[in-house]
């Protein structure tokens, strides 16, 4: 083989090892950070896992939030069709989390089945409304 | 009457438009000057018309005329004028016509400048132009007009601006984003002009080169504003969220940042030439696209205010005819563009085709990460999201292989380097990153981070590689005279190369410190209360009520005290609620320094009088920016060069005064 054909082909050696090797990575690293998104209704029903971080979002129930007295946490509950779920918080709450607004959570179940939320999100604007939780309102709606 | 003026301008415009984009295409092919000089002042008619539609809408807004269902729905009689100004690109109507401005502003900067291309070329490129002008102007007409009127029964006030963007980043951020953004059209427009004509050769790279910079620079600039403001205004103490629409904004950047390499080597070298075309052409597809995602609803997000499905098709309806149009041609003509001339493995092209690869990687995979959740939606396969930890665990090493690939790039010859050489320079340098790395990771904190490490040992590598770089560079000239005095003998873009590079070490130190060793702590304060955070103590003296122009305010008052219990600052921060609104806000209370910033953010009442308060304490997180900063200057000095302007000098006879003093820069 010439020099010229051998470097270029070392070229496309390298690029193709590069890119396999990229392609590997992305793809593993995606698995590993995917976050399923479960409404209430899967949470309660056994259909969301225990212990794996997932997302989950609903309508915050009026009347349901409760500060512990000590710290930062609070518990309330979210629905979406009815369906209820408690979630559990600890840190400063997003500045447009209303009683009766939507919000999307990322967190794990424990065994209780309560959401033991990390990250909450209610967005930046007082008419959002989360497209999952409207997606399962629409569900929850449809059904009955 | 004012609305329709702006109407009626913004129809003239398109008509312009449509000239532009027939006109000087036919001239160039039929060889008639006449029709080809059409674009020039085309060009210039459409950037007057739109910017008369665009003054239209601002004083709409100053004027308070709700009677236009935009400025209601963005505007309040009660908002400051300044926010009334920049109210002006808040919502989805206005920023379109702030993108088509810009636009259009390009398109007259080329019509200035084109005079020493060939006629052909600049009249291909000033159709081109045309073209992405027509589809943005039609898309504005037919489905988002932003004159609007609501008649016959306006509201008695308006709807107030988003709290969220009543702000001074709302003056800078959006539209120097669009100058970025847009400003790849340029490039677009000379690329597609080149595949027309088939031909491409480095005077071409050398007339495009200045675009792409300035272009990249706007960018560079538009996103880290970004940062900078939701840093401050979102209350989390975070730059970088790998929200799509940060992501969209990134992804053209990198491809952009790939293009400006890439025409270094079609312009030094003549390679690379059918690469840098399609880079050209995936960087305003990039841009485009960024829009789409915005504009379209697709996403939601701080920025998603228009989801209407009719925007969306027509958005994805052009975005597909521009892309594959485009790309149909490239197909069609880059085969003639090869060039046959060989470097060497060992080389400064093959550094600079490894940046170019990790830039395109490393856009690819911002690029899954941002449409998987979306392409997993369509195909009803369940609703997912990809957390910030599969960027940050792809786009880290790409960053620092990155860097590592500079530090040999930069070294190297052209066409053919040598091995023994390079070693013979690096050796100690490597050793001394490596060490210094390793050495940073183990003093500055009692955890060892192997990522920070790393980092660390990459900036030492960029710092040393480049200043032996200069010290080469400057080793005949220093003999005669002050290292300074021999800085000054080197090529402007040389010296703006460096000073880019010095920039992204900057920004790496920022993001590396500032996720490496940042502190926080959420809890709950009475007044009186003091919690220690590293080694600053602060003391939460409760809070006052205070009335704004348009929200009641909050105002916390924390001192921070150190560990002499010496003041260091007293920070105020706020949680306003917008009368009209009636939306909540959150501005935090900074305290900025190089190597440090203390942030500290208000959440809500707790009774008592205790409040929810979020403290940080960030190290170099200014770094980021002012890294940025380097970048954006250093590709302003590269946009100077004297070599761009060869041409001019030459041509004395056209030369008008102000393009003269430039050339002398």
């Amino acid at each position: 083989m010439n020099p010229v054909r051998r470097q270029r082909l070392l070229l496309i050696l390298l690029l193709l090892a590069g890119v396999g090797l990229a392609t590997t990575l992305a793809l593993f690293a995606l698995k590993e950070n995917i976050n399923h998104y479960f409404s209430p209704n899967q949470m309660t029903s056994g259909e969301a896992p225990i212990g794996q971080r997932i997302r989950g979002g609903g309508i915050v129930v009026p009347g349901s939030l409760e500060r512990n007295p000590d710290d930062l946490t609070v518990t309330f509950k979210m629905e979406t069709g009815g369906t209820e779920v408690e979630v559990v918080y600890t840190g400063i709450l997003p500045d447009l989390f209303r009683e009766g607004q939507g919000i999307v959570g990322t967190g794990k179940l424990d065994k209780n089945r309560r959401f033991i939320a990390d990250e909450l999100l209610a967005k930046h604007d007082e008419n959002y409304m989360p497209p999952e939780v409207q997606d399962a309102i629409d569900k929850a709606h449809n059904a009955s | 009457m004012n609305p329709e003026l702006g109407l009626f301008a913004l129809i003239l415009a398109t008509c312009l438009a449509i000239l532009q984009s027939v006109a000087p295409l036919f001239g160039s092919y039929s060889g008639r000057l006449p029709w080809m000089a059409a674009g020039k002042w085309l060009a210039a008619g459409q950037f007057v018309f739109v910017l008369l539609s665009f003054i239209c809408l601002v004083v709409a807004f100053l004027t308070d005329d709700f009677t236009v269902s935009y400025v209601a729905n963005n505007s309040n009689s009660l908002l400051p004028d300044i926010y009334k100004l920049t109210a002006t690109w808040a919502g989805h109507e206005g920023s379109l016509l702030l993108w088509i401005l810009t636009l259009a502003g390009w398109g007259m900067m080329v019509s200035v400048r084109c005079d020493k291309l060939p006629p052909e070329l600049s009249a291909r490129v000033l159709s081109v132009l045309g073209m992405v002008s027509v589809g943005f102007l039609l898309f504005i007409l037919v489905t988002s007009n932003p004159f609007a009127r609501i008649l016959p029964f306006p509201p008695q006030d308006g709807a107030d601006l988003n709290p969220l963007l009543q702000d001074v980043g709302m003056i800078f951020h959006p539209p120097v984003l669009y100058m970025g953004y847009v400003g790849f059209a340029v490039v677009f427009a000379f690329a597609i002009a080149a595949l027309l004509g088939g031909q491409l050769d480095s005077a071409w790279a050398r007339w495009v080169r200045p675009w792409t910079t300035a272009a990249w620079c706007f960018l560079t600039l538009g996103i880290s504003l970004g940062s900078w403001w939701a840093y401050y205004e979102l209350g989390w103490g975070g730059w970088w969220f790998w929200d799509p629409v940060e992501n969209a904004s990134l992804m053209p950047w990198l491809a952009g940042t790939a293009l400006m390499h890439s025409l270094a080597v079609t312009e030094k070298r003549g390679l690379f030439k059918s690469w840098t075309l399609l880079l050209a052409i995936a960087t305003f597809s990039l841009s485009l696209f960024g829009t789409f995602l915005v504009r379209s609803g697709v996403l939601t997000s701080v920025h998603a205010f228009a989801s209407d499905p009719e925007r969306g098709m027509f958005i994805l309806a052009y975005l597909m005819v521009v892309v594959g149009a485009s790309l149909a041609l490239f197909a069609v003509r880059a085969p003639q563009m090869g060039s046959r001339i060989t470097f060497s493995l060992l080389s400064r092209e093959t550094l600079l085709l490894v940046n170019n690869i990790l830039l395109a990687v490393s856009c690819a995979t911002v690029l899954l990460g941002t449409m998987f959740p979306l392409l997993v939606d369509a195909l009803d396969l369940g609703m997912i999201s990809v957390g910030p930890p599969y960027f940050n665990a792809l786009f880290v090493p790409q960053v620092l292989l990155l860097g590592l690939a500079l530090g040999i790039g930069i070294l190297l010859n052209w066409k053919s380097g040598s091995f023994s050489k390079l070693l013979h320079q690096v050796r100690w340098i490597a050793l001394v990153s490596a060490l210094g790395g390793v050495a940073f990771a183990l003093f500055y904190a009692e955890r060892f981070i192997v990522s920070e490490a790393l980092a660390m040992a990459v900036v030492l590598w960029l710092v040393l590689t480049a200043g032996r770089d200069i010290l080469d560079k400057t080793r005949n000239a220093r003999q005669k005279m002050s290292f300074m005095a021999s800085l000054q003998k080197l090529p402007a873009s040389y010296l703006g190369m460096h000073l880019a590079h010095l920039g992204l070490a900057l920004t790496i130190i920022g993001a590396a410190m500032t996720s490496g060793y940042s502190l926080q702590r959420d809890l709950r304060m009475s007044p009186g209360d003091t919690a220690w955070l590293g080694q600053y103590q602060f003391r939460f003296d409760g809070v006052t009520q205070m009335q704004g122009p348009n929200y009641v305010t909050n105002i916390g008052i924390i001192t921070i005290l150190d560990d002499q219990q010496q003041p260091i600052a007293v920070l105020q921060p706020e949680k306003r609620v917008y009368s009209v609104r009636g939306m909540p806000m959150t501005e935090a209370g900074i305290d900025p320094g190089l190597t440090r910033d203390l942030y500290v953010a208000l959440g809500e009442p707790l009774g008592d009088d205790s409040w929810a308060v979020r403290l940080h304490v960030k190290p170099y997180v200014r770094l980021i920016w002012l890294g940025s900063i380097f970048m954006a200057l250093g590709g302003l000095l590269a946009v100077c060069d004297k070599r761009y302007r060869i041409r001019l000098k030459k041509n004395k006879t056209n030369l008008k005064p102000g393009i003269a003093l430039g050339g002398q820069v």
